[in-house]
């Protein structure tokens, strides 16, 4: 039978059947729901028209470039350009601030340390810290104990050049001697209660006073007759009791025979002059700015 | 069991169909018809004949979608500097897959405001153009690592891989201190680098013949073959990254993260908005 020719229409509901039957029971030939099949028909529709406007189809040295101009690139330049243009008047006045007299410019101030709260999160973060409690190895900014300087110009000549790394000519730079090879393995140890003394921690009073002479000739140079450090050559105070990779006799020793080269990264080819003034802002309010 | 009397036979009953009732022919198959939108009930007749043109079907789909990134002149982007890895760096980049980064880290910045805030220019094709296979990754439970090359110290590095706690305290990272006690063995390395050559990454003859060395000079700041390495392999840093003597699986990861991202040169490229 054909369902051209003949009509298989089922008694009971007087429905046309498709004309499949097994054993004995046929199935109903309902159309489809009228709200369904128009709206496939138009998701077809819109489907050719999306292709128009938008990216689609590939031709031969190109994809067509959809009638509206759409392309995620643009989309995304203008969204930055949409910010910045939003930004630009403040980031323009932050650019020249006087970062000493920021704190008289309540709006300027608010807007730096949350811009700079941000550029600290994604780059400072890693090694200071989400709280710029810093780590071993990594300074704490949240105290008054600064390596460099804790002023607003040291703070943003340090981000802008960064410590010891091999990118930047103008960076921060200094290098500890390694004493392994230079002082005996008593004379290191009398060094090591000689700072354990000077930072107020329990010692052995005689090596210490032998350690003073040989601190004298080895270190004094450069970390001060007193151990209070010297900031232009990022050399620690040794003797407020604050340590960068730690104050036990044994991390002592390892700081002396080997010596330690901390290396930060410069970030002036990374930031911009508005970004690191803000992080400069930031990491100065956070307690130890001078 | 005793029969009960009130119940009919089956084979008696009007109402209950048993073999016997059944016709001699059972009309279970589909009624022959012959108009043109009926000819699928070819297709679905034969198993084997279904199979072989759903999938010229599916190929269609695919075809029309990837045959062009081959042919289409700007599905790669030219930029200037971007080069193969150096030995060193795909032996890093080897440790990478094999420790299976990928599955916590991606390395696709994606054309998006915060993306390009967070982690930089979004990325360009020419920039995993030598990557095989990519390492786009599909997801994020660390940050993207497209471009981090630089941003860390190489001690942050060495410190973050040994203990990630440490310097991130609130990273679930696990470590990799033993990468510091296993060596990278240069045996294997011209043999990587060839590899690479036959899925196309063009490495000359010259850089397999000496990649055995380069790969041990990367990691040494006073090797002589320095100016010939970085010719080889323009912007490459040469120095020993874990500070330590010998060239460890934590050297070459080290140089492959510190050179992430950071070959395109950005002042002679303008991003070309129709794509």
């Amino acid at each position: 039978m054909s369902s051209k020719d003949k009509k298989d229409v089922d008694d009971v509901t007087g429905i046309d059947t498709t004309g499949h039957s097994w054993d004995g029971i046929k199935e109903l030939n309902n159309p489809l729901p009228r709200w369904w099949l128009w709206t496939f028909y138009i998701t077809i529709i819109w489907g050719i028209g999306y292709t128009i406007a938008y990216p689609a189809w590939p031709l031969i040295n190109s994809a067509t470039s959809g009638l509206l101009g759409y392309s995620t690139r643009g989309e995304v330049a203008q969204e930055i350009a949409r910010f910045e243009e939003a930004n630009a008047d403040i980031m323009a006045e932050l650019a020249v601030a006087d970062l000493e007299t920021l704190d008289q410019n309540p709006e300027l101030m608010r807007f730096a340390s949350s811009a700079g709260a941000a550029v600290f999160r994604n780059n400072c973060s890693q090694c200071h810290g989400s709280g710029a409690a810093g780590a071993v190895g990594y300074p704490n900014l949240l105290d008054d104990d600064w390596l460099w300087g804790g002023d607003f110009e040291n703070i943003a000549y340090t981000i802008r050049h960064g410590i010891r790394n091999e990118e930047d000519w103008d960076a921060r730079y200094s290098e500890m001697t390694a004493f392994d090879d230079i002082l005996s393995n008593e004379e290191i140890d009398a060094v090591v209660q000689h700072v354990l003394a000077i930072s107020g921690q329990s010692h052995d009073a005689a090596l210490a006073l032998a350690g003073s002479e040989i601190y004298l000739d080895n270190c004094a140079a450069c970390h001060g007759d007193e151990g209070l450090g010297n900031r232009d050559l990022g050399a620690p105070n040794l003797a407020n009791n604050l340590w960068l990779y730690g104050g036990d006799p044994a991390t002592l020793e390892q700081t002396i025979r080997y010596s330690r080269f901390g290396v930060m990264p410069p970030w002036g080819t990374r930031l911009t002059e508005a970004e690191i003034r803000a992080v400069t802002a930031y990491v100065h309010q956070l307690g130890g700015g001078e | 069991m005793a029969k009960n009397p009130k119940i009919t036979d089956a084979e008696k009953d009007p109402n209950v169909s048993t073999l016997s009732d059944l016709p001699d022919e059972i009309p279970n198959e589909m009624p022959h018809q012959t108009a043109f939108l009926n000819r699928h009930q070819i297709l679905e007749r034969s198993p084997t004949l279904l199979l072989v043109t759903s999938l010229v079907v599916v190929a269609i789909g695919g075809l029309v979608e990837i045959v062009p990134l081959f042919y289409l002149e700007n599905t790669i982007e030219k930029v200037e500097g971007v080069r193969p890895y150096s030995p060193l760096e795909l032996a890093g980049r080897d440790i990478y897959i094999r420790e299976g980064c990928y599955a916590c880290h991606s390395q696709m910045i994606r054309p998006m405001r915060d993306e390009v805030e967070r982690y930089g220019h979004y990325s360009l094709a020419a920039e995993s153009m030598y990557d095989h296979p990519f390492q786009w990754g599909s997801k994020r439970t660390g940050p993207d690592l497209a471009r981090v090359g630089g941003k860390y110290s190489d001690a942050w590095h060495l410190d973050h891989f040994i203990d990630p706690q440490s310097v991130v305290p609130e990273s679930i990272m696990p470590g990799y201190a033993f990468l510091l006690d296993s060596y990278v063995n240069p045996g294997h390395i011209a043999d990587l680098v060839r590899t690479h050559r036959i899925v196309g990454v063009p490495y000359t003859q010259e850089m397999i013949d000496v990649a055995a060395a380069d790969v041990m000079a990367q990691a040494d700041p006073d090797t002589d073959s320095y100016d010939d390495l970085l010719e080889r392999y323009p912007g490459a840093q040469i120095r020993n990254f874990d500070g330590r003597p010998g060239v460890s699986e934590m050297d070459a990861l080290i140089a492959y993260m510190q050179m992430l991202g950071t070959t395109v040169d950005f002042s002679t490229f303008t991003p070309d908005a129709s794509r």
